[in-house]
């Protein structure tokens, strides 16, 4: 039997859906006017008042905001609210020049819980469950959201936050963990020690809900099947909230957009232009109850296709696709954005040259990342010990900046391959 | 009296090592000794030629990075002890070796190594007391 957190919303006609998105959005609209010099002038450039809003029909007039505005306006240049009314911050994984703080009132985090909870029951959750939440806790809002989600629920709530695989895999037995939340990769690592150690029959776990990071119907089956459990994806990003923006149903075949929060619309990357349904796009983000830290058609850069077929499950909400890709050339490894261009400036920084090349693979269903970097004369030396210390110093800068490790392969010069004159700076060798 | 060694930057990956001494032999370069030192990734390839000025110059057109290292050559007598010897006395007077290798073919009765030393006159002085002998490039078909 299919469980909802939120039946009446979660499965409520498209024109109640709707009629709370007009309102919603001209409400919204009108917050940022009042509150936001920045959306304002933004507004105002394109020749806008809020009274040009009326309701969804009028969003595609509305300009985008991207990461580039995000950056621009840290650390509080979107700030809605006053910064008492305000009790949380969450940051995204990024990283030197890129990193965006998102800010929270009690409200916004009350819904941001609620979204999890709607994923949390969507995989079968119940007050009776033991929620093991091993998504890292802190600025990540993967920790506090699927934590927050599983207390509205009732489960009993293990925040384990990850690493440390003896003391989780201890946890999972002795507790009897039932619905384990983390990352595709740390679940499939969780379900191969799991294997190794013949603890298959000592654990309880019935459910998994993994998210922030990219993973493929093959790693889903995979980790289906060494755990025994159903694996549900959950879908957000900081900027507007956290995870929990989409989730998967009973079905598992794409995510419900939680649409009485955020309104989702299809573009096409290159010219903007609004697509329509059932087309693969970029897709953007309107968060319409957010207080603090709304955001009007944010540009997510992440590819993938809207879906309002009815849904088995009896949700009425949009599914999206899993992510296909990105409109940008940024990187999601092991969970953590990484853009090339914060590897051109280690490398630039500590006197190397430009010329480089970004290896990402899959082992073991877990992200790697490797630097080739292209050897120069004043980086060589006869003495061995001398070119490691450097590739040791370069691997620590590249740490750093990224916040995960990258192997440095040193090569030799004009080895790395380039087309039309123009180096091929990233490889991904992942079979998403 | 030291020896201009040549050390060249080598990717681990096939061919690498051919591709250098393809290169040195179509130029009539003869190799006097050689030697590896390698991380899983990478190495240095050191390398005694007859003609180390030539060598270079042609290794360096072909997009190579290298370095020259001025090395100590020494004779050591070819029976049990000899190394030891030599290692003793350099031990005593404190001095590091980077690294060292020995050298082909050599006259009878002697054996060369050759030694990597931070001042590599101060270790020929050192041998010289000592009464042991360093070789001069030519002795080895240095030129």
């Amino acid at each position: 039997m299919e469980r909802y957190y939120q039946k009446e919303i979660e499965t409520a006609d498209r024109e109640q859906i709707l009629a709370w998105q007009n309102e919603r959005l001209v409400r919204q609209v009108r917050h940022v006017w009042d509150n936001v010099p920045y959306y304002r002038a933004k507004m105002e450039e394109k020749g806008l008042s809020p009274e040009d809003i009326k309701s969804v029909e009028d969003l595609r007039k509305l300009p985008f905001l991207t990461k580039d505005d995000l950056r621009d306006a840290y650390p509080y240049g979107l700030l809605a609210r006053p910064l008492k009314d305000c009790v949380r911050i969450q940051s995204t994984s990024g990283t030197t020049g890129r990193r965006v703080v998102a800010f929270y009132t009690q409200h916004d985090i009350d819904l941001w819980e609620d979204c999890c909870a709607r994923a949390i029951m969507a995989a079968g959750g119940t007050e009776e469950d033991v929620c093991h939440v091993s998504y890292g806790y802190g600025l990540f809002t993967g920790g506090p959201g699927l934590n927050g989600g599983s207390h509205k629920v009732g489960c009993l709530t293990l925040p384990m936050s990850s690493g440390n695989t003896d003391r989780q895999l201890q946890f999972m037995v002795d507790l009897g963990s039932t619905i384990l939340c983390c990352t595709p990769s740390y679940a499939a690592f969780l379900a191969e020690s799991i294997h190794e150690r013949g603890l298959r029959d000592k654990i309880k776990l019935k459910a998994g809900i993994f998210g922030a990071e990219a993973w493929s119907e093959e790693m889903r089956q995979d980790i289906q099947n060494k755990l025994g459990i159903k694996a549900y994806d959950i879908y957000g990003l900081t900027e507007t909230s956290g995870p929990g923006v989409a989730f998967e149903c009973s079905q598992q075949t794409g995510m419900h957009i939680n649409e009485d929060h955020f309104i989702a619309e299809i573009i096409d990357p290159d010219t903007g232009e609004v697509l329509p349904e059932g087309s693969k796009g970029e897709l953007v983000f309107t968060s319409i109850t957010k207080e603090a830290f709304p955001l009007l058609r944010y540009r997510t850069r992440d590819i993938c296709v809207l879906t309002r077929e009815k849904c088995s499950c009896g949700r009425t909400h949009v599914k999206m696709s899993k992510p296909m890709g990105r409109s940008d050339d940024m990187l999601i490894v092991k969970g953590v954005n990484v853009f090339p261009s914060q590897i051109e400036t280690v490398l630039l920084e500590q006197g190397y040259p430009a010329n480089y090349q970004i290896i990402v693979d899959r082992v073991n269903n877990s992200d790697t990342l490797e630097v080739m970097v292209e050897m120069s004369p004043e980086h060589f030396s006869d003495n061995l010990g001398e070119i490691t210390n450097m590739e040791k110093a370069l691997v620590a800068a590249l740490k750093a900046m990224l916040g995960i490790y990258a192997k440095v392969r040193l090569v030799a010069p004009k080895s790395i391959a380039r087309s039309e004159g123009k180096a091929v700076r990233v490889i991904d060798k992942r079979k998403i | 009296m030291t020896i201009s060694q040549i050390s060249v930057f080598l990717e681990n990956k096939a061919g690498q090592l051919a591709d250098i001494t393809g290169i040195l032999s179509e130029k009539q370069v003869n190799m006097r000794a050689i030697s590896i030192a390698e991380t899983a990734d990478y190495g240095i390839l050191r390398l005694i030629v007859d003609d180390a000025p030539k060598a270079s110059s042609i290794l360096l057109e072909q997009g190579f990075i290298l370095t020259m290292t001025p090395v100590v050559g020494v004779e050591v007598p070819d029976t049990p002890g000899g190394l030891s010897k030599v290692l003793g006395i350099i031990s005593r007077a404190r001095i590091d070796i980077e690294y060292m290798y020995s050298v082909f073919g050599q006259k009878d009765g002697q054996a060369c190594m050759i030694f990597r030393v931070a001042d590599a006159d101060g270790l020929t002085a050192l041998l010289a007391e000592n009464g042991i002998a360093t070789i001069a490039g030519e002795d080895l078909g240095v030129h």
